[in-house]
């Protein structure tokens, strides 16, 4: 019977065929234009690291001036000073903890024929690598000794070890960089987090970085900073040291709570820090420190950018205006089938054999348009790759599961749409339509 | 013409015997203009921000970074030999060190303000740590005061913390610090920047914008008279008129020969950075000027294909009205007016729905309200794009023949 089905589904399409291709074109447009906005929406809100990011938190300290809040209504600062990020790591009181902070320098390779190039440098401490569950290729992360001793060690990206050591394994090599010879002890695999949600400061869809170094070698070796620097205060003094000293907030810090007894006697520690602290003078405003886990920080960040949610909405109302369109065309064709309805009723056909019978129609324009809204997706997001450029190129891909989605979207919404069209052509009544 | 002339009552008494092709219809002008509308006055203002002129002169401009390393770098040489050499390398116009570059996103802000101490109301400010060239490498006017002299220029060393004696500002960050006192006779007095430190204003210059084109106070800016011995330098070089492109890599390959312990990097045209800085805006304007155009073809196809369908469905009580007497033009009419009522409501329901998704974006994303007269013109649009649309089978309509009514359809 489906089959037979079909077979009147196609001869109905056939017979308007502007009628039919005008529906397939609406609602492929309209699922096109949404797909391709919930596409980039959806990864940008992407969990990055979905099995444990209720157990990673983001540390906020309100250190900031006693006249203002660092960020309105009364907002912490989104980054920790040099103070903190050293006083809350000897505390150790974490389950693995990590302070961190972006620099760059300059890596010359010893071949004749590679230039010296620029790297991305995170500093970072040995708990960074299982916390964040980063990837390695050769060797691993440095030992809890290295970030003590300031040991010259690293670990490089896939990228770079391509770049400097032709790919080979290079652990215990030595690799010259910001002018110092270091050790690698760690090769990372391709490591693509979007959003990479563990520094989104200067943006969350940054790459990873090319070089990994203990957290240390900022102070050793006096290292620029990167991302935002925010100051309320000058520094006193001058020199490396007085900045390092300073209240700028440069720093970040993460630490991973395995539940809710290890977060609230973190946060207990944190708050009886901080009122140490202000009994040194520091911390003039009230209490008011922060763990944010992986997707509250996400939020409160806002990595999700407004026009890409604008985008979202206003592809939504435009599916629903293709849908109206294919409704109303809908109802224009099944009425003018009105004749043909009447004799299949007055020959036995009952309303839900005609029920079905024109559902399965409606069904396959909503699965042709489905198809064409997945070839407009597709060149949807070819065109937002172009149009923003390569920082998007981690935003635009379609897996299985939207493609899957966009076709169950352009089928039921299609079917909802030949809901009403189908139930008014089956209440024809057979002998009205018989008389003329 | 009375009402009866244009038939409004039977075309109103026909359009209820077939109200949900109507309300359809009505929705969909209503859900495209709200979002045509919203979507022109986005456009609007995006290409207003996009339009901003920054100050400088973009044309000839580029600018690059040089990193030095090993023990061997001296950043203060190295600063001094580079700005000879590209100063005097033909077609160029001028060039600076620079900090940061205007438009590019990132750079140095301080607060200023006009009396010492803590708590008092202060002003964001962008610096730009520049030596007496700034003038003719960014073309900058002096408005009032004077430009730096060479003996004003000081070399900051990395760690210091204070600040040189002079400084120049532009003109709305005068206006912002001394709103009672006219620009030029802010030339002399002094502002302080770190709560507490002394600055005197030695000039005022027309115009440049502060790196971060989303920053609400863009004009704010403050040019400090000095040269830095960073490891990391960036020079700013203004190319004579059309020779930006033939110097850039001579450029280039003087600086990377002249001095082999650093690297050259992030060469780029000021005309670039503008084009990446506004890359959102740009592809927002082109993805929502996209959307309307195709959502406005879609609804008016849609017009179109209902109003076939109920042509065809009539043909027979054309052919009757014909043979009745009624003219071609009033079979015409009859559609246009039809149209007319349908679109009417339909953009009635769109300035509702216009205004509520506006004041829904300005809610949520902190957008601007609407104009007022976006809304009317958004009617108007949607009522021509409806008659355009029904023209067509309207005109089909009328070339129905009065025999028709003699037929069985």
């Amino acid at each position: 019977m489906f089959t037979y089905y079909l077979r009147l589904a196609m001869k109905s399409i056939k017979r308007n065929p502007i009628l039919s291709a005008l529906m397939i074109t609406a609602i492929g447009l309209g699922i096109g234009a949404s797909m391709t906005t919930v596409t980039v929406n959806y990864l940008m809100s992407a969990n990055p690291i979905p099995h444990k990011s209720e157990q990673l938190f983001y540390v906020q300290l309100d250190s900031w001036s006693e006249f203002e809040p660092a960020r309105e209504p009364n907002e912490p600062p989104d980054q920790i000073t040099w103070t903190e990020a050293t006083n809350l790591m000897q505390a150790n009181q974490a389950y693995r903890q990590s302070a961190m902070a972006s620099t760059g320098g300059v890596i010359e390779p010893q071949g004749q024929d590679e230039k010296p190039f620029m790297a991305s440098i995170r500093l970072a401490f040995s708990d960074f690598f299982p916390m964040f569950d980063v990837p390695f290729l050769y060797g691993s992360g440095w030992p809890d000794s290295s970030d003590k001793n300031r040991d010259y060690v690293v670990v490089i990206s896939k990228a770079t070890n391509e770049r400097v050591f032709g790919g080979e394994n290079s652990i215990g090599r030595t690799i010259r960089i910001v002018g110092e010879n270091f050790r690698v002890v760690g090769v990372l695999d391709d490591w693509l987090l979007v959003p990479r949600f563990y520094d989104v400061t200067t943006g969350a869809f940054d790459e990873t970085e090319e070089v990994f170094m203990p957290f240390y070698m900022k102070q050793e070796l006096e290292l620029t900073n990167g991302g935002n620097t925010n100051c309320w205060k000058t520094p006193e003094g001058e020199g490396f040291t007085a900045f390092l000293q300073s209240e700028c907030v440069n720093y970040q810090m993460w630490v991973e709570l395995r539940n809710d007894n290890e977060k609230a006697q973190y946060m207990n520690f944190l708050d009886n820090y901080v009122n140490e602290q202000k009994s040194l003078g520091r911390f003039a405003r009230p209490l008011n420190n922060r763990l944010s886990n992986v997707m509250e920080w996400m939020e409160n960040q806002e990595v999700v950018a407004d026009d890409a949610q604008i985008m979202m909405w206003v592809s939504f109302m435009f599916l629903l205006v293709c849908l109206l369109n294919t409704i109303g065309l809908l109802l224009a064709k099944f009425t003018g089938k009105a004749a043909e309805i009447g004799l299949r009723r007055a020959v036995g056909a009952s309303k839900t054999d005609l029920f079905i019978q024109h559902l399965v129609e409606t069904a396959c324009i909503g699965i042709a348009g489905g198809i064409l809204g997945l070839g407009l997706a597709y060149l949807g997001l070819e065109g937002i790759k172009s149009l923003y450029g390569e920082f998007v190129q981690n935003l635009v891909g379609l897996d299985v599961t939207m493609m899957a989605s966009a076709i169950l979207l352009a089928l039921v919404s299609s079917i909802l749409a030949g809901m009403y069209p189908t139930w008014r052509a089956c209440n024809i009544a057979p002998a009205s339509q018989l008389k003329s | 013409m009375s009402s009866n002339q244009w038939e409004i009552g039977p075309i109103f008494r026909a359009l209820m015997r077939n109200k949900v092709g109507a309300i359809l219809i009505a929705i969909q002008i209503a859900v495209t203009m709200t979002i045509v509308v919203n979507s022109i006055f986005i456009i609007l203002e995006r290409a207003q921000r996009i339009e901003r002129d920054s100050g400088i002169d973009e044309v000839n401009s580029f600018y690059l970074t040089t990193t030095g390393f090993g023990e061997n770098f001296d950043p203060k040489s190295t600063a001094f030999n580079d700005l000879e050499l590209i100063r005097n390398t033909p077609g160029v116009l001028d060039a600076i060190q620079i900090n940061a570059i205007p438009v590019s996103g990132s750079g140095w802000s301080m607060s200023f303000q006009t009396e010492p101490g803590e708590e008092k109301e202060t002003q964001g400010g962008a610096i730009y740590m520049v030596d007496e060239h700034a003038i003719d490498a960014l073309d900058l006017e002096v408005i009032a005061g004077e430009n730096f002299l060479p003996i004003d220029v000081r070399f900051r060393q990395p760690g210091v913390r204070d600040w040189p004696d002079n400084v120049l500002i532009t003109k709305v960050l005068a206006e912002s610090l001394f709103p009672d006192t006219p620009y030029q006779n802010v030339v002399g007095k002094t502002i302080y920047i770190s709560q507490t430190e002394p600055m005197i204003v030695k000039g005022i210059v027309d115009k440049i914008q502060a790196p971060w084109v989303g920053w609400d106070d863009l004009e704010h800016t403050v040019l400090t008279p000095e040269i830095t011995g960073f490891e990391s330098n960036r020079y700013y070089v203004r190319a004579q008129a059309g020779q930006r492109d033939a110097i850039m890599p001579v450029i280039e390959e003087a600086l990377a020969s002249s001095n082999k312990q650093r690297i050259i990097r992030g060469m780029r045209t000021v005309q670039e950075t503008r084009e990446r800085s506004y890359r959102g805006d740009t592809a927002m304007i082109k993805i929502l000027s996209t959307t309307m155009v195709i959502l406005t073809i879609v609804t008016g196809l849609g017009i179109v294909g209902l109003a076939s369908f109920s042509v065809n469905r009539r043909k027979k009580q054309i052919g009757t009205r014909r043979a009745l007497g009624a003219s071609q033009g009033s079979i015409v009419r009859y559609f246009m007016i039809e149209n007319f009522l349908i679109s009417t409501v339909g953009v009635s329901l769109g300035a509702a729905l216009t205004v509520i998704l506006n004041m829904l974006l300005v809610e949520m994303f902190s957008l601007n309200a609407l104009d007022w007269y976006f809304v009317p013109a958004g009617m108007i649009v949607l009522w021509v794009v409806g008659q355009l649309a029904v023209f067509g089978p309207a005109k089909k309509a009328a070339t129905i023949p009065p025999a028709m009514a003699t037929r069985t359809v």
